[in-house]
């Protein structure tokens, strides 16, 4: 018998009015599997990402989540049950962080399972302490977000995300607002999901990283995935030759 | 006849405990007015057209009306289809509700003004609309309007004086009752104006407070 995957995502569409941002993509993401999507600005990708836990819904195409169909036409009230019950197990990790400004770390990080989960006070609070300690914030636990750099702001939106006990983890561009020095830590955090075996799907303008941590790579350009592979083939041997512009303008302006 | 001030000696008492009505009326006709403008606010952006409608205008109404014929409706119009409130009651009500209305204006807009990646968060978390609404959006509107409300909250003040009229013994009226047994209007509406701008430093004191509390908030 082999697994359910994760994610499964077939001939995903969407079109702004004549503008058509993807055209047919399907990716299949299994257990464990950790996915980086590259590819120039305004190409799809955050669309792409926003569509699996339909932010951004789709116009054509399935996606599926261990089997069960994400984007089901369903009446207004069941559909909001359904998707409501599908995104607590798809945690995401937003550009610009997006912690809720009123609420302590402590807050931000147990309202979801507060009002989710039927856990008691108790054990929201231990559950915040975990995955809290996990990204390395605990000491701010009674911090409010302004008061964090940006690095500690986007590491408290991942144990944010990662208190839901997600199935599967959505980055866009999770390190590109922040000031160079405060990328690392928060890379560190994401190795270390890696090493967990937490499934992932990255966004991300980093090769580096991609390269280190990723087991697949996606290319994509206007809307659809150009090329696709293992990080050492598509970042020493790509054979389109879009991914290879790309790829040479993208490291040049890095070093 | 000039002025002397020395009349106001006897009427100390009277002057007070006018001013502890209007502080009480102000603070329960704000708390009303806030409350009632967060809820006023989510009818007139979300709630289904047949409510809306109405409430719009209803809002419209409370709007464009003076604030002491609302008042002369809630304490006698109202009894004449069975509902005899109190004068004080009819008061908190009435400048509860007009301003509730302008709150309403205010908390609108801030609710509108909340980045969408508030909403998107938490509803990737799986939050719904209404969970989203009531514990990420409203708290971020109701802290920033702080600031605006607190000036319709003086403004609610100084017309917390139009509730002389249907009786509430607060500061205008304790003030024209101690002019009625002196004949003394000078001296008695100036001491009533010196109170009721001490009443408005405190209430900016206050909000001043408020606003150092949840700085780290927003
Ligand atoms: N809400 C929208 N309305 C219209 N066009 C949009 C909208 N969102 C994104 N787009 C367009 O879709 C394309 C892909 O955008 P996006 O997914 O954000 O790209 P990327 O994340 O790769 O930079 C862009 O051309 C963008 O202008
Ligand atoms: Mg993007």
């Amino acid at each position: 018998m082999t697994e359910q995957p994760i994610i499964e995502i077939r001939n995903a569409a969407k079109s702004y009015g004549a503008l058509e941002v993807l055209k047919d993509i399907s990716l299949t993401v299994n257990r464990g599997e950790i996915v980086a999507i590259i590819g120039p600005s305004g190409s799809g990708k955050s669309t792409f990402l926003r569509a699996i836990n339909e932010l951004d819904p789709l116009s054509g195409g399935e996606i599926f989540l261990e089997g069960e169909q994400v984007n089901k036409r369903l009446p207004p009230r069941e559909y909001e049950r359904h998707i409501n019950r599908i995104r607590q197990e798809i945690g995401m990790v937003f550009q610009h962080f997006n912690l809720f400004p009123h609420l302590t770390v402590r807050g931000n990080v147990t309202l979801g399972p507060r009002l989710l989960k039927g856990l008691s006070q108790a054990d929201v609070d231990k559950l915040a302490e975990e995955q809290l300690d996990h990204v390395g914030m605990l000491e701010r636990i009674d911090y409010f977000p302004s008061q964090l750099s940006g690095g500690q702001k986007q590491r408290v939106a991942i144990a944010r995300a990662l208190a839901m006990k997600p199935k599967v983890m959505l980055f866009d561009e999770a390190t590109s607002a922040l000031d160079p020095e405060l990328v690392e830590e928060v890379n560190a955090v994401m190795k270390r999901l890696a090493q967990e075996h937490m499934t992932m799907l990255i966004v991300t303008h980093e090769m580096g990283f991609a390269q280190d941590v990723c087991d697949r790579v996606l290319f994509m350009d206007q809307g659809v995935v150009v090329e696709e592979g293992p990080p050492d083939v598509i970042f020493r041997n790509p054979t389109n030759e879009r991914t290879r512009n790309f790829l040479r303008k993208h490291l040049e302006g890095r070093s | 006849m000039g002025l002397d001030f020395s009349v106001l000696g006897g009427f100390w008492g009277l002057l007070l405990q006018g001013t502890l009505w209007t502080v009480a009326i102000t603070v329960l006709a704000g708390v009303l007015s806030y409350i009632g403008g967060v809820l006023f606010a989510v009818v007139a952006l979300y709630a289904p057209a047949v409510i809306r409608w109405p409430f719009r205008l209803f809002e419209a109404l409370f709007m464009g009306t003076p604030l002491l014929l609302q008042l002369f409706l809630i304490y006698f119009g109202l009894i004449q289809i069975g509902i005899d409130l109190p004068a004080f009651v009819a008061g908190v009500i009435g400048l509860g509700l007009h301003f509730a209305v302008y709150n309403s204006e205010l908390i609108q807009a801030a609710i509108l003004a909340v980045d969408k990646g508030q909403t998107e968060a938490a509803r990737t978390i799986g939050l719904s609309r209404w969970q989203a609404l009531r514990h990420v959006v409203i708290p971020q509107a109701v802290r920033a309007v702080i600031p605006p409300i607190g000036n319709n909250m003086i403004a609610l003040l100084k017309d917390s004086a139009l509730v002389s009229v249907i009786g509430v013994a607060e500061l205008t009226l304790s003030a024209q009752q101690a002019i009625s047994r002196t004949f003394r209007p000078f001296e008695f509406y100036l001491a009533a104006a010196v109170l009721y701008y001490i009443v408005n430093l405190g209430m900016e004191a206050v909000q001043r407070r408020i606003e150092r509390r949840i700085a780290a908030s927003r």
